[in-house]
């Protein structure tokens, strides 16, 4: 297996893979022989990452913290090939679909993700799902700890965890280590903040029941430093809590943030805590010797400080302004001087957001080696990066983004829209989501005029359930069916930033799917003509209240 | 419903309800729905033969925090059962919660039970079962080498 700069698999790893490889095999054999009820088989699939959606199953791929490297990739993208129809959907949560795959196929599928040290377990069912982190853990320039250190140790404490299999309700956690949230931990069930103490020592906020679907809630923070070797009693403590506790006789209630809500912060701290007193010098604690071999693994990859100012990137930029705006919304600062990390734009106008094929997988994989010693994260927002590229390879990045059409100088901007897959391929929604996108996107495609109107957050779900997550978009469009016709309901306001965290308001009546690109082309007009010199979209709707977008939304449509 | 049990008590062995059984302390076994307090217990764990846990359906998972409670919490040593939903892909989670026995109706459950333990020979997580962990057995040096 060629070295990585993240965990690496040892025989401990791939044994329990390979055995639950086995074990499902066994499960697939008995289901197709009719030992098993679907109802029976059902749990048993989707906590192997197998969905029946609308036309066929469905295949979740984890890839914890967002981290691949290009030689998982290339396997992705040739399982992609060989099961599926040679191309896959980056998610929300960092994971990986493939739409097409048949039931007989799967244990292969998953035999062949196994020979990359991957899996996709957990990433369904009413399980601890796959965990996600910061993007840029690693990389980020204001980066406190990397959290895929932590995301790794609760990746193991959690799989096949025989306590937590059949909860009440799926359970998501995130983990940042950066104050600049880039990982929403308020929006999910537990959400995890490293930050340094004024005693210097390093520790987590835990921040409990939060998430999005059709109870939007923000998380509220039931520890505020909590010592990182007892991270897992403490998880154990709230996951005991809401499995015993947590309701069972509604599936739209079962959450943790309706426990949360329904007995209160207060309450649930309380539970927590004297359960967590009582595990929290048990065989949970974590040995330094094991926080450290796990660091270890995670240690940055070495990079020389190059100059801050690179004579070709600087060349480049005078030449050619297409390159000029993507250098400003797709290429951050590196903690390392005279590097970048880069964003690979799964969002090319009119295309189907983090859609990759078969092919742009590969040649992902070819400028990660070239360029980005050998490693690439997937974002929550859908997008692909690459963490640790040297400034005077950016003209060259740019120019193989492009030839893949992931070049788009788009990230943060109106057309980088985060969807779901909507009632194109999933079974629970009311209308579609990525025909949406893609009506947007083709319609504000120009570059010069989305950089004018600068960073909107366009999020659109297909149903109630949010995984596209609207609620927390600047623009939040939700797709609700309406006697047999699909509409859009449009809310604004909505944020995911630390401190910042929102839940959108909904802006008035839904309007008709051929409508919703008149309404939001109203909404950039208004803000245009609205705003002070410096704001964003969400920050003049903020100064300015909902009235002037919703008066020239409805006078348009 | 059929028996299958590590512990040794027979199915005749009747376990009062928890209601039942508050009125009668002294009895050697009681049967706990999900909603009845575990830790009420604690006083009586030592003299208990039989705890029966009930599993509504397969897919309420309530029980097995109840299992651990009682095993590692109470320190309770006596039979742990699991009936109700009880299917035969739960077995290796149950075990590692402490039941030693199940009433299931499930074809083939006698057949899974006994490979049950060694469908997987590596657990990420200290349990009840008092199986080491990869995370210890890392330390120690003595597994597998990377």
């Amino acid at each position: 297996m060629p070295d990585t700069h993240f965990y690496r698999y040892d025989d401990y790893d791939r044994t329990l893979v390979a055995e639950r490889v086995d074990q499902f095999r066994d499960q697939v054999r008995r289901r197709i022989a009719g030992e098993l009820t679907e109802e029976q088989f059902k749990p048993l699939r989707l906590t192997n990452g197998l969905y029946l959606q609308l036309h066929a199953y469905m295949l979740r791929i984890a890839i914890p913290y967002g981290t691949l490297a290009s030689h998982q990739l290339r396997k992705l993208a040739e399982i992609s090939r060989k099961y599926d129809r040679g191309y896959g959907h980056f998610t929300t949560r960092q994971n990986l679909q493939l739409n097409w795959i048949k039931l007989e196929d799967a244990p292969d599928a998953l035999a062949a993700l196994a020979e990359v040290d991957m899996h996709a377990m957990q990433t369904s069912g009413n399980c601890i799902r796959n965990v996600t982190a910061d993007h840029f853990a690693g990389a980020a320039i204001d980066e406190i700890e990397d959290p895929r250190i932590w995301c790794e140790i609760v990746r193991q404490w959690s799989t096949l965890h025989p306590e937590f299999s059949f909860l009440p309700r799926k359970f998501k956690i995130a983990i940042t280590g950066s104050p600049n949230d880039r990982a929403a931990v308020r929006v999910h069930d537990i959400g995890l903040r490293l930050w340094r103490n004024e005693q210097g020592e390093v520790g987590f906020e835990v921040i409990v029941g939060g998430g999005l679907g059709r109870t939007p809630m923000i998380g509220k923070t039931l520890r505020e430093f909590l010592p990182r070797d007892e991270l897992l009693a403490y998880l154990e403590a709230t996951l005991r809590v809401y499995n015993r506790y947590g309701r069972r006789d509604n599936l739209y209630k079962a959450r943790i943030k309706i426990l949360v809500h329904e007995i209160g912060a207060e309450k649930m701290r309380e539970e927590v805590e004297a359960e967590y007193a009582s595990i929290r010098d048990s065989a949970l604690r974590l040995p330094a010797e094991t926080i450290e071999a796990i660091a270890e693994q995670f240690a940055p990859p070495v990079l020389a400080e190059r100059p801050a100012i690179s004579g070709q990137v600087e060349a480049e930029r005078l030449s050619n302004p297409e390159f000029a705006l993507w250098l400003k919304s797709n290429v951050a600062p590196h903690r390392v001087q005279g590097h970048a990390i880069v964003t690979a734009s799964l969002k090319p106008a009119g295309s189907p957001p983090g859609d990759a094929s078969a092919a742009q997988m590969d040649g992902v994989a070819d400028i990660a080696d070239a360029y980005s010693q050998g490693e690439i994260r997937v974002s929550h927002e859908q997008n692909l990066i690459f963490p640790h590229v040297a400034l005077d390879d950016l003209p060259k990045v740019y120019k193989s983004l492009a030839a893949l059409g992931f070049a788009e100088a788009n990230v943060g901007k109106i057309t980088d829209i985060i969807a779901c897959p909507g009632l194109d391929y999933c079974a629970l929604a009311n209308a579609r989501s990525i025909p949406v996108a893609q009506r947007i996107s083709t319609h504000f495609a120009g570059l010069a005029q989305q950089h004018d109107i600068g960073d909107l957050k366009i999020k659109i779900s297909g149903c109630i359930n949010a995984c596209g997550h609207h609620h927390v978009g600047h623009i939040g469009i939700l797709g609700v069916d309406k006697n047999g016709v699909e509409l859009y309901q449009l809310s604004l306001g909505g944020d995911v930033d630390f401190g910042k965290t929102a839940i959108g308001t909904i802006l008035g009546p839904a309007v008709t799917a051929d409508k919703v690109v008149e309404a939001v082309d109203a909404l950039v007009a208004t803000y245009l003509d609205t705003r002070s010199a410096g704001e964003r979209f969400v920050d003049t709707y903020r100064r300015v209240g909902a009235k002037p977008f919703k008066e020239r939304v409805y006078a348009a449509v | 419903m059929p028996l299958f049990s590590e512990a040794g008590l027979p199915a005749s062995f009747v376990a009062l309800s928890f209601a039942d059984w508050q009125s009668r302390p002294e009895w050697p076994a009681v049967s706990l729905s999900n909603t009845d307090p575990v830790e009420d217990l604690a006083p009586h764990v030592g003299r208990l033969r039989l705890i029966v846990l009930n599993f509504p359906k397969f897919s309420d998972g309530r029980a097995y925090s109840q299992a651990r409670l009682l095993r590692g919490r109470l320190g309770y040593r006596g039979e742990l059962r699991a009936t109700g939903g009880v299917l035969q892909d739960q077995i290796p989670f149950m075990l590692r919660c402490g039941f030693d026995s199940f009433e299931s109706e499930q074809k083939g459950f006698e057949e899974a039970l006994a490979k049950a333990r060694t469908l997987f020979s590596v657990v990420y997580q200290p349990a009840e079962d008092g199986r080491v962990p990869a995370s210890r057995l890392r330390l120690d040096h003595t597994g597998p080498a990377a």
